[in-house]
């Protein structure tokens, strides 16, 4: 089993790369999708053990991330017609780059994070260059909607990071925390939702009306 | 166990106010959930009960300081929402006070636990239960403030989590993250893990308290909320975050890190002060002026905790007057609000003969937000220059007073205008119902008395409370 997770762990640096990568919005949300399902799998993977609090987590999480959130977002840019990413701050192969360079840089602060125990010699890693590209996404994107999935990925970093502490957090604060994401995403889709209404577009930048 | 009703009691109260259909029951709900929390909270002041280890919810001195203020200004808030819900069109009366009840069944939460991941949840809760409420209006500007209000508290709070993941990384015991376990065995936590876990926690709750320069959300979200949410999230929700800092605080000084710790914090705390400064000299909007001096306000707060000595004790001291202002100027202001229409400074001149009772209130708010004698933010704004003397930090004495300095003249320069200057179109006398001058009247008076006597029950509370922030490790 020890593979397994190793591999699981490639597929979401994997997946980060394909959220910088592609201009369709639908595109970036499957990306997202499959991430989410990848984090299920993941604490399964790490403790095969069969205990409640891992199968509750998994199928917490492969609910909340891989089916709700994003028909739900898939469901906000059907309804507002947006199909692409234009002209993002940073053009997609220098995010990419950055992308890379974070992987790198990840490896890096992990080997200097001095923790106790780690099931896997990658997770940290993995984990940190995800909560990076996720900040990176958030900042450099102009479409509220890929901000959103930009928050999803950073919020998927900061779980894997949670998993190397599975055993001192107990079910159901990660059951309280997995709730408050989910709604937080929800009001963040309806928000988005609202400003396509409001503005004829999801593009974040028109919002600067308020300002000293 | 009675921990438990008080946070079950809102979010209950909360779901049934969004299943009612009518308005009156709506405000009973309202009005009488909070005066029922309000009682419970004061006994908690007679009989804190005895603690339960290992307990996931418990009550201290600093948690109960931060819940009775919360309940208070809640109290106040709710009855003055019955009569801003009457003057406002109808829409959104519902969502309004499920979000506000579902505010406090948050915040009741952040203040009672002990586990410092539930606290997280908590807090990430309140961020939630109010975003509905930014959006009131339902216009472009509010929507644009309830996006970067959503964007950058979810951004700071997503950090807290990571490191609230930190500390539970640096403890080599297999419990959960409980704040007794922590401090007991502070010695034992690892202390690179503890810095980062500490770097992250003040990052990610003081982008929820509006430090500078983590503010960037504060003067968006307060101009364009109803002031009386406003009110509330710069009386309580900031006292919420604050709470989430004071406790990491706390398990790394325990730890013996205070010299980490104290540089930090004093910096934040004199950058919101220089930020707060530069933006309120000019400033034209009524509740983006409160939003800076808000700024101001947590600045001082987080400089007092790093300061040390007196400081701490400053600090709960403020703490508690700083809610209690925040309630009557920003009450004040949505009077003046809702009179003429807009906080533009401009629109409101002339206040004093529109609105009697709220211009005295503003004008009165105004020489208590700005720390003047006799108010209680004099008392507490001077317990903390006092502890930056005598701690040995004579420059950031010098730099807080000429601060606080120019603060008063950016502030008094548009507010005396707004109360003061002939109206441009000359109003009647408008009727000021009791529902909305009321609460803010009682609260002006808590701090009034509050800076000419703390009563001998609250002095003790406040001495305990500091007691937990100010243990200076050698």
């Amino acid at each position: 089993m020890s593979g397994l997770h190793e591999l699981l762990l490639l597929c979401v640096v994997l997946t980060n790369f394909w959220v910088l990568g592609t201009t369709r919005l639908s595109s970036t949300i499957r990306a997202t999708a499959i991430q989410g399902a990848l984090l299920a799998a993941l604490p399964i993977a790490l403790h095969p053990s069969w205990s409640i609090h891992t199968i509750g987590l998994a199928a917490g999480t492969f609910l909340v991330k891989t089916v709700i959130l994003p028909s739900f977002l898939a469901w906000a840019i059907r309804e507002a017609a947006v199909r692409r990413e234009i002209e993002p701050l940073i053009g997609f192969s220098t995010s990419l780059a950055l992308g890379a360079v974070a992987v790198a840089l990840s490896f890096g602060i992990a080997q200097r994070i001095p923790l106790p125990e780690s099931d896997s010699s990658l997770l940290i890693p993995v984990a940190l260059s995800t909560v990076m590209v996720g900040l990176l996404v958030l900042t450099t994107r102009n479409k509220a909607l890929s901000q959103v999935v930009g928050y999803l990925v950073l919020e998927n970093g900061i779980f894997v990071f949670g998993l190397s502490q599975v055993e001192r957090v107990p079910f159901l604060v990660e059951l309280g925390v997995l709730l408050d994401i989910f709604v937080g995403i929800f009001i963040m889709g309806i928000v988005v939702f609202h400003i396509n209404r409001a503005f004829d577009s999801l593009d974040s930048t028109r919002l600067t009306e308020l300002k000293d | 166990m009675q921990l438990l009703p008080l946070i079950l009691l809102p979010a209950a109260a909360s779901g049934a106010a969004y299943l009612v259909r009518s308005v009156r029951l709506r405000s009973t709900i309202l009005i009488g959930t909070a005066a029922v929390h309000l009682g419970l909270v004061g006994r908690l002041w007679g009989d804190p009960g005895s603690p339960v280890p290992g307990a996931w919810l418990a009550i201290d001195p600093l948690g109960l300081l931060v819940l009775s203020l919360v309940s208070v200004l809640f109290l106040v808030t709710g009855v003055y929402a019955v009569g801003f819900l009457r003057r406002e069109p109808p829409r959104g009366g519902r969502v309004f006070v499920t979000g506000l009840l579902g505010f406090l069944a948050a915040a009741t939460l952040v203040a009672v636990s002990h586990h410092l991941a539930l606290l997280w949840v908590g807090m990430e809760t309140t961020t939630l239960a109010l975003a509905p409420l930014v959006y009131h209006r339902h216009d472009r500007r509010s929507l644009e403030a309830v996006w970067k209000y959503l964007l950058l508290s979810s951004v700071g709070i997503a950090l807290a989590l990571l490191g609230t993941f930190f500390l539970a990384a640096a403890q080599s015991w297999g419990h959960p993250l409980l704040l007794e376990d922590l401090i007991a065995g502070a010695t034992s936590l690892h202390p690179s893990l503890l810095r980062t876990a500490f770097i992250f926690l003040l990052v990610g709750y003081g982008t929820k308290m509006g430090l500078a320069p983590l503010h960037a959300w504060k003067p968006d979200t307060y101009g364009e909320a109803p002031s009386l949410v406003a009110g509330l999230m710069a009386g309580g929700l900031t006292s919420c975050a604050f709470l989430g800092v004071a406790r990491i605080t706390e398990v790394t000084i325990a730890a013996g890190l205070a010299s980490f710790v104290q540089p930090l914090l004093l910096s934040f705390g004199v950058v919101s002060l220089v930020v707060a400064a530069a933006f309120m000299i000019g400033q034209g909007d009524l509740k983006r002026l409160l939003a800076y001096s808000s700024v101001e306000h947590m600045g001082l707060l987080v400089l007092g905790l790093g300061l040390g000595g007196v400081g701490p004790y400053g600090t709960v001291l403020h703490l508690v007057n700083n809610a209690l202002t925040k309630g009557v100027v920003f009450l004040a202001v949505g009077n003046v609000v809702l009179a003429t229409g807009s906080a533009s400074a401009d629109e409101a001149k002339g206040i004093l003969r529109r609105l009697p009772v709220s211009g005295v209130l503003l004008l009165l708010g105004l020489f208590a937000v700005t720390g003047s004698p006799p108010f209680g933010l004099f008392l507490s704004e001077f317990t903390i220059l006092n502890a930056a003397i005598a701690q040995g930090h004579p420059w950031i004495a010098l730099a807080v007073v000429v601060l606080l300095a120019i603060i008063f003249v950016g502030m008094a320069s548009v507010v005396l205008e707004v109360v003061y200057a002939p109206a441009e179109h000359p109003a009647p006398v408008d009727r000021e119902s009791l529902l909305l001058v009321g609460g803010p009247a009682l609260l002006l008076a808590a701090v009034l008395m509050l800076g000419l006597y703390v009563p001998l029950p609250l002095h003790r509370m406040l001495m305990a409370a500091a007691q937990g922030l100010g243990v200076a490790a050698p």
